[in-house]
């Protein structure tokens, strides 16, 4: 059902001790597929212990599909995904990534966007200015990292100009509550960073009164999350499901009759009951009240808090 | 594949519509199961399906030309069925590449499209249409680029903003409403559109729908299956033309329903667009008559099941209630009382011929 994109590594440029700068195109010589900007792709890494599918932000993308950028964080406790990006990617390495999506599109009535990275949340940010300055439109771009990195952030938001983008060091550097006030009716708010920082914005943004619908957080849709494992209380077989994996997918691989139709929480069918562990509910079908009882799990969204789950299949 | 055109029909009185045995049995009937009611019944638009017609993106079937000269009629007697705000400008563009790259990937023989940098120039067969025209740049089409591409497919189109959380109907070719007005509900939002339908509203399956469609991926199209009744096979049947059609509802006799009573089924799509993040969406329109679709056995016993014990208020909300009994006694004659399979099939490769006694 997905299609795939074969990509080559065309650049590689490191920024920072951590931070990898790459530049990928087709492998075939193909047109990448077009984008908007806040998009993201998913990555199959073939590290030594099996795969692993990251999500990276596309940066910039070239106009008529000739490339697509991304900037990668080598972190200390990365499960090997980045690690592999920055050790053995070297230009023309050729990997496969799935075709982009997109969970933090700009929206065409925004009268301003405000955008707030952390770190390196830095990356869709880049994107959804870029074009807001192509179109002459009004943005401001605050980014908070460390002191070191400073002059990093500095020359990846000088294209848009003092004034309009400003980097701290230190996360108390600015006061949300000043900053949030002074914006013009209409503004739309974008954050990327740390969970924390992303969380400090919409409760201090909606305690102002500012429409949560107007505050937009990557998320990069949410489909994943921690592996886990399920047991079939009726076969008693146990099935793992990967950190990459629906639990609907999951079944379904290993051939768990189970009806299933709009694969994205809102139509019903694949509601199954849960006999025991806590089902982490993602879907727009549960009532509240279904939901809190802890009793029905949607597969192909929802997936568990803690290791495992049992169904009544 | 070769499709045998029928260039003759008419959509409008007099009325001359028929589907030869492959489109009838290519329908995609709506009812699942012996009963009907809402549902969040959306899946992905994937090629293949329990019947031919969702074996494409965009379906073009033997009532094509005759489709499109229907559009292009009503069109030039109201040029506003074609509408789009201008911020949309860019989805115009996004939903003329999609189009035009599916058609051609599921119509090779039908359709092609060469592209020479900005430089497109489309061949479209069946229409004799031949344009180079420079992608992104209006006034190099005879028309805007969203009204050139909607003139060829079948279906109406409808584009969709994305912002606040919400989707608003920001442009329309539309020249085949079931009963709505594609100009009163331009610029509303997804739930103000669907403000008439109350019973649905209720059962909440409108806000999953919507919740649904605001994650929708590029190249990850869904569909949805969407009926009513119709009398006499009418494309345009808007909330504004009421008058033109409206008294047609009176006239359903026992002696004429198998001819002139049309089950309309939209074969429903919706499209994520790569380069403006809007949602195109097909209401891509089906009729058979209650006669001919007695002829698959299957359909004919279960559209009775369904019609038999149809929730009053769904009735009622799709203006079906005053020849309703009529259907259903026509009907009762196909239904022996066996079995139906679940899903859609026809579960039947060939038909009878017409005027064999059962
Ligand atoms: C985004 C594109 C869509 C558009 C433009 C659209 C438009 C409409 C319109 C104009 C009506 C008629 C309302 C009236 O009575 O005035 C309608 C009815 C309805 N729509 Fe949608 N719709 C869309 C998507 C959906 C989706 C995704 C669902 C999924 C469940 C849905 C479910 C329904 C239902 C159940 C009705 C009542 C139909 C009936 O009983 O005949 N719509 N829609
Ligand atoms: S398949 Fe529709 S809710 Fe899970």
């Amino acid at each position: 059902m997905m299609d795939t994109l074969a990509l080559r590594v065309a650049e590689r440029d490191l920024l920072s001790p951590t931070l990898l700068r790459l530049r990928l195109t087709s492998a075939n010589a193909n047109k990448l597929p077009s984008v908007t900007p806040g998009s993201h792709l998913v990555l199959d890494l073939p590290v030594k212990d099996g795969a692993r599918r990251n999500a990276y932000s596309i940066t910039q993308a070239g106009k008529g599909g000739t490339f697509y950028e991304i900037i990668v964080r080598h972190s200390p406790t990365s499960r090997g995904g980045s690690a592999f990006v920055h050790k053995e990617l070297t230009v023309d390495s050729i990997l496969n990534a799935s075709c982009p999506s997109n969970f933090l599109a700009l929206e065409s009535t925004a009268k301003k966007i405000l955008l707030i990275g952390g770190g390196v949340g830095v990356t869709p940010l880049l994107a959804l200015a870029r074009a807001r300055m192509e179109r002459g439109e009004t943005l401001e771009f605050h980014q908070f990292c460390t002191p070191e990195e400073k002059p990093v952030f500095e020359s990846l938001l000088a294209p848009f100009g003092q004034g309009v983008a400003c980097v701290h060091a230190g996360r108390n550097a600015l006061d949300f509550q000043t900053l949030f006030r002074r914006q013009p009716l209409g503004t739309y708010i974008y954050t990327c960073g740390p969970n924390a920082m992303m969380e400090r914005v919409l409760t201090e943004a909606t305690a102002m009164g500012w429409p949560e619908r107007r505050i937009h957080q990557e998320s990069f849709g949410a489909g994943g999350g921690n592996p886990f494992t399920v047991t079939l209380a009726r076969t008693g077989g146990t099935i793992p499901v990967a950190e990459d994996q629906t639990l609907l997918d999951a079944l379904e691989s290993a051939d768990v009759p189970i009806t299933s139709l709009c694969r994205g929480g809102a139509c019903g069918m694949c509601r199954t009951p849960v006999l025991a562990g806590t089902p982490e509910h993602r879907d727009h079908f549960l009532s509240a009240d279904e939901k809190a009882s802890g009793r029905w799990i949607m597969p192909c969204v929802s997936r568990a808090h803690g290791a495992c789950l049992t169904l009544d299949l | 594949m070769s499709i045998c055109f029928h260039r003759d029909e008419k959509f409008r009185v007099p009325f001359h519509f028929s589907n030869s045995d492959a489109a009838l049995l290519r329908f995609p009937f709506p009812f699942p199961e012996d009963s009907y009611t809402y549902s969040v019944n959306i899946e992905p638009h994937t090629r293949g399906g329990p019947t031919e017609a969702f074996s494409a993106q965009f379906d073009v079937d033997e009532h094509y030309i005759a489709e499109c000269q229907d559009r292009a009629e009503l069109l030039a007697a109201e040029p506003s069925r074609c509408t789009v705000l201008p911020h949309m400008h860019d989805a115009e563009w996004d939903a003329l590449e999609l189009i035009m790259s599916d058609m051609v990937k599921d119509y090779p023989d039908l359709f092609t499209l060469t592209r020479d940098g900005d430089q497109w120039t489309w061949h479209n067969r069946p229409l004799g249409l031949q344009d180079t025209f420079t992608f992104g740049n209006a006034s190099t089409l005879p028309c805007g680029p969203f009204e050139y591409i909607t003139r060829q497919a079948q279906g109406d189109f409808t584009l969709q903003d994305q912002r606040d959380g919400n989707l608003f109907l920001d442009g329309v070719t539309v020249t085949g409403a079931a009963d709505y007005s594609p100009a009163f509900d331009l610029g509303m939002s997804f739930d103000e559109w669907h403000g008439p339908a109350t019973v649905a509203t209720e059962m909440g399956i409108f806000d999953r729908a919507l919740q649904y469609l605001l994650k929708l991926q590029v190249g990850r199209p869904v569909r949805r299956l969407n009926w009513t009744l119709t009398v006499n096979p009418r494309f345009d049947t808007s909330a504004e033309n009421y008058p033109v059609w409206g008294p047609d509802r009176t006239t359903i006799t026992p002696d004429n329903i198998g001819n002139s009573l049309f089950l309309r089924v939209e074969l429903q799509s919706l499209y994520r667009l790569p380069g403006s993040n809007a949602i195109l969406f097909n209401i891509r329109t089906y009729f058979a008559s209650f006669g001919e679709l007695c002829r698959v056995p299957k359909w004919g016993r279960r559209l009775h099941r369904v019609l038999r014990d149809l929730p009053p208020e769904l009735a009622a909300y799709k203006g079906l209630v005053r020849f309703l009994p009529t259907a259903v006694a026509y009907l009762a004659a196909f239904d022996d009382g066996s079995p139906t399979s679940p899903g859609i099939a026809p579960d039947i490769q060939s038909l009878r011929p017409v005027g064999c006694p059962a």
